[in-house]
């Protein structure tokens, strides 16, 4: 792979200077051999980078992540979905399952798995699927995933809900074996058969058939029942409506081991956007209402939901240039997932850096039993970092992206933030901004 | 009304009343042994249709003919719409063949107002109905209609009756008959209303009696057959014993109040032969008027103006 040769060398040494770890006191970070080191032990031929304004972070780690392949890397590749992530401030990603053939076996997670090394940008982490092709009907081999070279944790159907009880309570057991969570994609199916946005004002108006919250909640409160039940673990995917974030709220104050995440686009965008009929706002599970978003807000401040997860979905020009009804469901988000945290979360003064660490690299990272990932910024730990500049200000422009899609929600709308560094165990896979 | 007619939303009642105003004086044509103007000589519209609908389609056909536009039919069976040709493909073709107006009936909402803002074409577009979102034309002849029988619409109650959850039509009237003036009801079963139709500028009820006493008009819409197995509602007898119109509720209405219906109507279920063969039905009539009120729009559309040329925008009707 030519990439390698792009990369900076591992054994390169970085002195960042003056950086703002997770917006504290400006000091010093020294990162050599893959490690956090003293920066007292900087060595002369060490590469200085300039962190004034800048603020470190853990590298950030994304639950959920659609990288399409194998089966469409006409949307995406791991290699071009892993140097977004990259670009993004990521360190590590979940690639989900429904890629073609579906990862419901050890092989296709240890290819994906595998590529992932070979790309180089970002520790992927492949998810397997829950049940065989994603169909809903028989387990897939969890245990399998699980002990390949993969080492598969977490386990979802992301796409398709398993909505039969049954099966959603066995895999929640079966898991427990090897510590796996299950990340459900929570939609009775029933009510929401041919759903195209969210059941509301804006859907009566538009005549397009509703996507009712009913059907996000009734399945999570179901889903933190079964978990509690059988004391095993599990993660709310994409939690989109006001009411979810209650159900998560009174799941975790029974003390049962229940995790969430929210999207960036849930964070930011409303259902008022589906009115220009523009595909680019088809998203699933849909956006919601206002009131939605700031529950949403609210629930990620104070630790209901756990972290941020893009929901990354590549999809080709012609998937999105067409009819609302024939359009495919996703947005990118890779790139600008930090800069819609902090222009929702940090520049409103919900959160300050160190729970933006915490909510998109500590919290994700223990989910995902990613090891090595989501550490504290100290000595010895890996050195898996990103310096982002919250001063700048970026108008977003779709053709500027590693990603191969450009279904890029935010196009034309002005952000705050911008990734200037990430160092994956040491080696910049961005550095000035620009990817290595 | 702007250069494309996508929504009765878009008109003012201002842009409604110029249409309803210029629709009546279009319909004199109607008794004339000649029925042609030479207005829209040399200018092409095309009636795009992605689902079947041969009375909307010749409604607008013959609108167009009778103001001398040189009309192109595309339909989807027979057409490279059915060998998965895009949407954007078809209207580029379109563009291509210099089309001035593109009249479109697609199965999918807002596929109309996807052709007017994408950029692929510079044509003017009017929705001939788009899924379960609107059918603006269709309001409008409802309106026109309504107004040759009652005169000025303020104050005056329209009760719509029906499945107005899938229904593009009540959508179109609720919104440009209340634009209008008048007081328009919704009567259906709880399941057939839209989650958020409290937001609309409509009375709604589950009763059709009681909406039935004192008001103008009636129209009834048409329930789709594949509603029957959805468990919206029980059975179809059912659903005519409570909401269809049939002879004695017919007898409740106030004398002067008219029977309106899109059509094609179900006769047993929404409503009884006898209403609909009445002579206080208009359901015929509202045929007629729909070439005029057609006429009407493409005239304010095209004529005059340069609004299908390129490089124009809010051409004012």
């Amino acid at each position: 792979m030519t990439t390698h040769t792009y990369l900076g060398s591992p054994e390169r040494t970085y002195l960042l200077r003056g950086v703002s770890v997770l917006g504290g006191e400006p000091r010093d970070l020294l990162l050599g051999a893959g490690q956090l080191l003293d920066p007292a032990d900087a060595p002369g031929d060490a590469v200085t980078v300039d962190g004034d304004g800048l603020v470190a972070l853990p590298g950030l780690v994304d639950l959920h992540t659609h990288l399409r392949e194998p089966g469409r890397e006409d949307a995406e590749t791991v290699h071009t979905g892993s140097r977004a992530a990259a670009a993004g401030g990521f360190t590590a990603v979940h690639a989900m399952a429904n890629t073609d053939p579906v990862a419901d076996t050890a092989g296709v997670v240890e290819q994906v798995y595998n590529l992932g090394r070979d790309a180089g940008y970002c520790d992927v982490r492949p998810v397997g699927a829950v049940t065989v092709g994603l169909g809903g009907q028989r387990l897939a081999e969890l245990g399998a995933m699980a002990h390949s070279a993969a080492r598969v944790r977490v386990f979802s159907d992301d796409g398709s809900c398993v909505s039969d009880a049954v099966l959603m309570r066995r895999a929640l057991e079966y898991v427990k074996a090897f510590d796996g969570v299950i990340a459900q994609h929570s939609q009775e199916p029933r009510l929401t058969e041919s759903a195209q946005m969210n059941e509301g004002v804006m859907s009566g108006v538009l005549g397009l058939t509703g996507w009712p919250a009913v059907a996000e909640e009734a399945i999570i409160a179901r889903d933190c029942l079964l978990a509690g039940h059988v004391g095993s673990r599990l993660h709310v995917c994409h939690v989109s409506t006001a009411g979810s974030v209650e159900l998560i709220r009174w799941a975790k104050g029974k003390g049962w081991a229940v995790t969430a995440e929210v999207t960036p686009h849930h964070l930011l965008l409303t259902d008022e956007l589906v009115a220009t009929y523009d595909p680019l706002y088809k998203v699933n599970p849909p956006l919601r209402t206002a009131e939605d978003v700031a529950a949403l807000r609210t629930g990620l401040a104070d630790g209901t939901i756990d972290c941020v997860a893009t929901d990354h979905a590549p999809h080709p020009t012609e998937d999105k240039e067409c009819e609302w009804g024939a359009a495919a469901m996703g947005m990118l988000g890779l790139e600008t997932a930090l800069s819609v945290v902090q222009h929702t979360m940090v520049d409103t003064g919900l959160l300050d850096w160190a729970e933006v660490a915490d909510r998109m690299s500590v919290r994700p990272a223990a989910i995902g039993r990613v090891l090595t990932q989501g550490q504290p910024l100290q000595v010895g730990a890996a050195a898996h970092v990103t310096l982002v500049d919250p001063s700048a200000v970026r108008t977003v422009e779709a053709t500027e992206s590693q990603s191969l899609s450009r279904n890029n929600p935010y196009r034309g709308l002005e952000l705050p933030g911008r990734v200037v560094a990430t160092f994956l165990r040491g080696r910049a896979t961005v550095l000035d901004g620009k990817l290595q | 009304m702007r250069r494309h007619l996508l929504s009765s939303a878009d008109l003012t009642r201002d842009d409604a009343l110029q249409v309803l105003d210029t629709a009546e004086e279009l319909r004199s044509l109607a008794d004339r042994p000649i029925k042609k103007l030479p207005t829209l000589r040399g200018r092409t519209v095309v009636n795009l249709f992605f689902e079947d609908s041969t009375r909307t389609r010749i409604s607008f056909e013959a609108a167009a003919k009778r103001l001398s536009a040189d009309v192109i039919n595309f339909s989807a069976k027979g057409s490279s719409v059915s060998k998965g040709e895009s949407l954007k493909d078809t209207a580029l073709t379109l563009e291509a063949m210099g089309a001035d107006a593109v009249v479109i009936r697609h199965g999918s909402s807002g596929a109309p107002h996807r052709l007017a803002t994408s950029g692929w074409v510079r044509s003017s577009v009017v929705n001939a109905g788009d899924g379960t979102h609107e059918h603006p034309t269709q309001a409008l002849l409802d309106a026109f209609t309504l107004r040759r029988h009652l005169g000025d619409l303020a104050g005056r109650r329209i009760t719509i009756v029906g499945d107005v959850l899938h229904s593009r039509v009540a959508r179109s009237n609720a919104l440009l008959l209340a634009t209008l003036g008048a007081e328009v009801t919704l009567v259906a079963p709880p399941t057939l209303l839209p989650v958020g139709v409290s937001a609309w500028p409509v009375q709604t009820s589950y009763d059709l009696d009681s909406a039935l006493d004192k008001c103008d008009a009636v129209m009834m819409l048409r329930v789709q057959h594949e509603r029957m197995n959805a468990a919206f509602f029980p059975s179809a007898r059912e659903y005519s014993r409570r909401y269809g119109l049939d002879d004695r509720r017919f007898d409740r209405l106030p004398d002067h109040a008219i029977v309106m219906h899109p059509g094609p109507m179900n006769r047993g279920m929404e409503i009884s032969a006898t209403v609909a063969d009445s002579t206080r039905s208009v359901i015929v009539e509202q045929v007629t008027n729909g070439v005029a009120v057609r006429m009407a729009v493409l005239y304010l559309l095209l004529s005059g103006s340069d609004a299908a040329r390129p490089g124009t925008e809010e051409a004012v009707l």
